[in-house]
C-alpha cells in the first residue's frame, strides 16, 4: 500500500464491449473486498408522476430475482455475513458491500443477478412499501431533515429533481406497482450505465475476469440521458420556519446554490468550504458558534458540487432561544468572508488538511473504492489522487475570495427553521 | 495479527504498541478508566463534559490552536465517553507520532479548566443533550435503560441529568479530572508505521515525567437481581411507535457473553465487536429469526440488537420500529414469541454455524484499519484485558450449542426484562 500511495492508486480499467466500465485495485490490509456497484440511475430518473420510485426500487431490487427467490438471496447474503447497502442519489443508483475474499466471486455474481434481473415480487412490494412509508412518517417528525428537505425544495424548486426528496411521498409509493417499477428498471439500468469497483485481497485481472463473466453479455441500449435543468441561485433572502413544537431542539439549515462539480473554481470552493465549515469543527462558523458563543453542538457546513450547480448547507442544531442569534452569527461570518476572504493561514492550513488527509481516506477497501467510483462518476482521470495535491497548492487566496463572492451572500441566502420555534 | 507489544512505565501507565505498515500513517489512543458508571449522584454526565473540557487548551498548547494541530497534518482526531471508559484518539501521518504522542501527555496532565470555557461548554453540551432528545428512538432508550437499573450506575445517560448539567461546577470537573486523569488509570495504545522498540521510547520521552496519582477510588455496586418485569410507556407528539426489549446481559468476563453474543447473531445478524466503526455495516440479518417475524411478516420496519462489551453486566437491547399504522401490542405479541421460543428450546445446528461463521467475518471486517485495531486494542484493554481481544475468534469457535441454550435460559426471562414503548401521540 505504501508503495501505491507514493505512485499513486493507478487502477486497472477496463471498459467490456456493452460498456460498463470496470475499476479494480488490489489491497491486502485484509482478506476482504469492497465491491461498489454505480448505476447512472439516481433520483433524477424517477418518472414525473412518480417521486421516490427510484428509492422504492433500491428497497425492492435485492428481494428475488428471475433465478433466485428472495429467500434464496437472502440466505446467501446470510450465509457470507454480507449487509448490502443500496443507496440513492440525485445521480447514482449504488450498490455496494464488503465480503470476504473467498466469496468474491459467488457475491458479484449475486450482484450483478440483482442488478440485471430483478423479479420485484408483489409480496415483497407490499413489505418494503411498508417500511418506506413508516421511514416518510419518521422523517416528518426529525427537525433536521425537515429543514434540509425544505431548503432544498426552495433552492430548487417547482418540482426539479434536486428539490424533491428522494423517497417521494406516502401517496406515489403507495401508488407504486410491481409493474411500474419493471418498467423503470428496464428503461434505466444499462450496461452503458454501470461502473462496477473491485478494491481488495484480489489481483485486478482476478477482479476484471469476474467481472466480464457476470456484466459481459448484458445487452441493453443505453437510455436516453437525464439531464437536470440548471437553476439561477436565489435572488433574494428566504426564510421559512417549520414549527415542531414537540422537539428540544431546532435545527437550522441555511443554504445556497453553488457550483457545478466541473467548475473551474471547485478546488477554491472545496478550500473555502473547509474554512468557513469543517476544518477542525466547522471551521470559522464552529469557531464563533460553538467555540466562543456556546450555542450548539454541531454546526458545519458542506460542499455538494454536483453535475449542474450543487448546494452549499450550513447546518447548526441550536436551542429555540438561540435560533436568531445562530442565524445572525452565520450571516456575521459568510458577510465577512466575502468582504474579507480568508487569511494566508487559514488557506494554508485548509489545503494541508485536505492534501493530508488523502492517505486516510485511502486507507481502508470501502475508502478507495469510493474515491475511484467518485472520480469515474465526474470523469476525474485514473491520476486524479495523484494530481490533486497540485490542483490545491495552485489554488490562491485571490481564486478562494473570488468563490466566496461568487456563491455566498446573506442577501440571497434561504434559510429554514425547523423546531421548537416559531416566526419572531 | 500482527504482535502487540505490551509496556508499563514506571508511573503506570499501560502502553500497547503494534507494527502495521499497510499505510505510511499511525494511530494514538489514549483510554481512561472512568466513564459514567463512576459518577455520583449529582454529577451524572461530568466524565463527558470533562472529555470535552479536554479539548480547551492545555499549559502548552493555547486554546486556539488545540483542535487544528492535528488537522494541519491532515490527521483525524475525536473523542467519546461512555459507561466504562474515556477516550481520544488522533490518526495522522507517521511523521506526527510525536505531535499526537505530544498532544495527548498534555492533554493527561496539563489541561486549564479556564471557567469562561465551563460555562460556554456547558450550554454546548445542553444542545448535545436536546438534540438527542429530538430523535425518539434515543430518548426511549434512555428511559428503558434507567428503567432497569435501580443501583447500578450504568442506569444514567452518560451525557448527563440535565438537571445536573444544569448545576455542575468548574470545580466539580477539574476535581474529577484530577483524579482520573492519571497515568497509571490509563491506557496508551500506538499502532501503525512505526517500530516497536523506537515506539515505546516516544511513549516515555512523553508520559515517564507524569508523576503517578492515587489510584480514583470506584463505586462499586451490584445491580441486585431483577425479579419482575418493567415497563416504561412515553406518550409524546411524534409520527412513528417504537419497542425496547432490555434484559440485564453478561459482563464480557461472564462465560456466557459470547453464547449470549451468538444468540444474538441468531435472533437479529451478527454485528461486530467495535463500537467505534460496526455501526457502519449493518449485520446480514435477513433470515435471522426476529427479522423475519417482524420485518417480513409488516409488523416493523426494522429490528437489532445490542449486546456491548462492559465490564459490569449492562443490557442486551433489541429495538424495534414499528411499521406505520401498526399497534405496538401486536409488534411486542410477536417479538416475545419467538424470544420465549429462543429462551425454550435454543437454537439449532445450522443457526450456530452460520451465527459464527458471521461474527468470524466481522471480525475481519471491524479490523479494515489501524484506527479500528487500535480502538480494539484499548477498548478491550480497558474493560477486560487486552488478551480477551486477541482471542475473540477462539472464544467464539468455542461456544456450544448448548452453552447458547443456557445463555438464552439465564437471560431471556420474563423477570429479567424492561420493555420500552414509544407510543405516539398524533398531532
Amino acid at each position: 500500500m505504501r508503495q501505491a500511495l507514493q505512485a499513486g492508486l493507478a487502477p486497472s480499467r477496463t471498459r467490456l464491449d456493452n460498456g460498463v466500465v470496470v475499476l479494480a485495485k488490489e489491497t491486502n490490509t485484509t482478506p476482504a473486498v469492497t465491491i461498489n456497484l454505480a448505476m447512472r440511475a439516481g433520483s433524477i430518473c424517477d418518472p414525473a408522476d412518480a417521486p421516490g420510485a427510484v428509492h422504492l426500487l433500491s428497497r425492492v431490487i435485492d428481494r428475488g430475482t428471475a433465478t433466485r427467490s428472495a429467500e434464496q438471496v437472502a440466505e446467501e447474503f446470510d450465509n457470507r455475513a454480507v449487509a448490502l447497502a443500496i443507496t440513492v442519489t440525485r445521480h447514482v443508483f449504488s450498490v455496494v458491500c464488503t465480503c470476504l475474499a473467498e466469496d468474491f466471486e459467488a457475491l458479484l455474481a449475486l450482484l450483478g443477478d440483482i442488478l440485471m434481473s430483478p423479479s420485484v415480487p408483489d409480496a415483497e412490494l407490499v413489505t418494503r412499501k411498508g417500511e418506506v412509508i413508516t421511514a416518510i412518517r419518521q422523517d416528518e417528525d426529525n427537525p433536521a431533515v425537515r429543514a434540509v428537505e425544505a431548503l432544498m425544495a426552495r433552492l430548487y424548486p417547482d418540482g426539479h429533481p434536486y428539490g424533491r426528496r428522494a423517497k417521494g411521498t406516502i401517496e406515489a409509493v403507495e401508488a407504486l406497482t410491481r409493474e411500474r417499477l419493471i418498467a423503470l428498471h428496464a428503461q434505466r439500468f444499462a450496461p452503458s450505465e454501470l461502473s462496477a469497483v473491485v478494491v481488495g485481497d484480489v489481483a485486478a485481472a482476478r477482479a476484471g475476469a469476474a467481472a466480464a463473466g457476470v456484466f459481459g453479455a448484458w445487452r441493453t441500449p443505453p437510455p436516453v440521458p437525464v439531464v437536470p435543468a440548471r437553476v439561477a441561485p436565489a435572488a433574494g433572502r428566504q426564510r421559512v420556519v417549520i414549527p415542531m413544537m414537540n422537539k428540544a431542539q431546532a435545527d437550522i439549515a441555511y443554504g445556497f446554490i453553488a457550483i457545478a462539480r466541473a467548475d473551474p473554481a471547485f478546488h477554491a470552493c472545496s478550500l473555502m468550504n473547509n474554512a468557513l465549515g469543517q476544518y477542525a469543527i466547522g471551521g470559522r462558523l464552529g469557531d464563533s458558534i460553538r467555540e466562543r458563543q456556546g450555542m450548539a453542538y454541531y454546526v458545519f457546513s458542506s460542499l455538494d458540487a454536483n453535475v449542474i450547480e450543487g448546494p452549499l448547507v450550513i447546518r447548526a442544531g441550536v436551542g429555540p432561544a438561540n435560533v436568531d442569534r445562530a442565524i445572525a452569527s452565520i450571516d456575521e461570518e459568510i458577510g465577512r468572508l466575502t468582504r474579507e476572504g480568508l487569511t494566508e493561514k487559514e488557506l494554508t492550513e485548509s489545503r494541508q488538511y485536505l492534501i493530508g488527509s488523502m492517505p486516510r481516506m485511502l486507507e481502508t477497501n470501502a475508502g478507495i473504492a469510493h474515491f475511484l467510483q467518485t472520480a469515474e462518476f465526474f470523469g476525474l482521470g485514473l491520476d486524479y489522487d495523484v494530481r490533486l495535491p497540485g490542483l490545491l497548492r495552485a489554488v490562491t487566496l485571490d481564486e478562494v475570495h473570488a468563490a466566496a463572492r461568487r456563491v455566498l451572500d446573506p442577501a440571497r441566502a434561504t434559510v429554514v427553521v425547523a423546531g421548537p420555534y416559531q416566526h419572531s | 495479527m500482527a504482535t502487540v507489544r505490551a509496556a508499563t512505565l514506571d508511573n503506570g501507565l499501560k502502553v500497547l504498541v503494534q507494527e502495521e505498515h499497510t499505510a505510511p500513517l499511525a494511530s494514538v489512543w489514549c483510554w481512561y478508566k472512568v466513564g459514567s458508571k463512576d459518577e455520583r449522584p449529582g454529577l451524572t454526565g461530568v466524565s463527558h463534559w470533562v472529555e470535552h473540557m479536554n479539548f480547551k487548551g492545555t499549559t502548552n498548547i493555547p486554546r486556539d490552536q488545540i483542535k487544528g494541530i492535528i488537522e494541519q497534518v491532515g490527521g483525524g482526531w475525536n473523542g467519546y465517553t461512555w459507561i466504562d471508559q474515556t477516550t481520544y484518539v488522533e490518526t495522522a501521518t507517521r511523521d506526527a507520532l510525536d505531535r499526537m504522542l505530544f498532544i495527548e501527555s498534555e492533554r493527561m496532565a496539563n489541561c486549564l479548566y479556564h471557567p469562561d470555557d465551563c460555562e460556554s461548554e456547558r450550554t454546548v453540551i445542553i444542545s448535545e443533550l436536546q438534540g438527542g432528545e429530538n430523535d425518539p428512538d434515543q430518548f426511549l432508550d434512555q428511559e428503558v435503560t434507567a428503567t432497569a437499573f435501580k443501583a447500578h450506575p450504568y442506569g444514567h445517560p452518560t451525557i448527563g441529568w440535565l438537571a445536573d448539567l444544569q448545576t455542575m461546577t468548574r470545580d466539580d470537573l477539574y476535581g474529577y479530572y484530577r483524579r482520573h486523569y492519571v497515568p497509571n488509570n490509563a491506557t496508551l495504545v500506538i499502532i501503525g508505521d512505526v517500530e516497536t522498540d523506537e515506539a515505546l521510547r516516544r511513549a516515555d520521552r512523553h508520559f515517564g515525567g507524569i508523576p503517578a496519582g492515587t489510584s480514583p477510588s470506584r463505586l462499586r455496586t451490584a445491580e441486585p437481581e431483577q425479579t419482575g418485569e418493567r415497563r416504561v410507556t412515553i406518550r409524546k407528539e411524534g409520527t412513528a411507535a417504537y419497542l425496547k426489549a432490555g434484559y440485564h446481559a453478561p459482563a464480557i468476563g461472564d462465560p456466557q457473553f459470547f453464547p449470549l453474543l451468538v444468540l444474538d447473531g441468531v435472533l437479529t445478524g451478527a454485528k461486530g465487536l467495535n463500537l467505534w466503526s460496526s455501526f457502519k455495516m449493518p449485520p446480514a440479518q435477513r433470515r435471522a429469526r426476529l427479522y423475519r417475524a417482524l420485518v417480513e411478516r409488516g409488523l416493523a420496519s426494522s429490528v437489532s440488537g445490542a449486546l456491548l462489551p462492559t465490564e459490569d453486566p449492562f443490557l442486551y437491547t433489541i429495538s424495534v420500529t414499528a411499521t406505520d399504522g401498526t399497534p405496538l401490542a401486536a409488534v411486542e405479541a410477536a417479538l416475545l414469541e419467538d424470544i420465549d421460543r429462543a429462551r425454550r428450546e435454543g437454537i439449532t445446528d445450522a443457526e450456530l454455524i452460520k451465527a459464527k461463521r458471521q461474527l468470524k467475518a466481522r471480525l475481519v471486517f471491524d479490523n479494515d484499519s489501524i484506527t479500528n485495531i487500535a480502538h480494539q486494542l484499548g477498548y478491550f484493554e480497558t474493560i477486560a484485558g487486552v488478551d480477551t481481544f486477541l482471542t475473540l475468534q477462539q472464544r467464539i469457535a468455542a461456544v456450544t450449542i448448548e452453552d447458547v441454550a443456557a445463555a438464552a435460559a439465564a437471560t431471556l426471562l420474563d423477570a429479567n426484562r424492561t420493555i420500552g414503548w414509544f407510543d405516539p401521540l398524533k398531532s
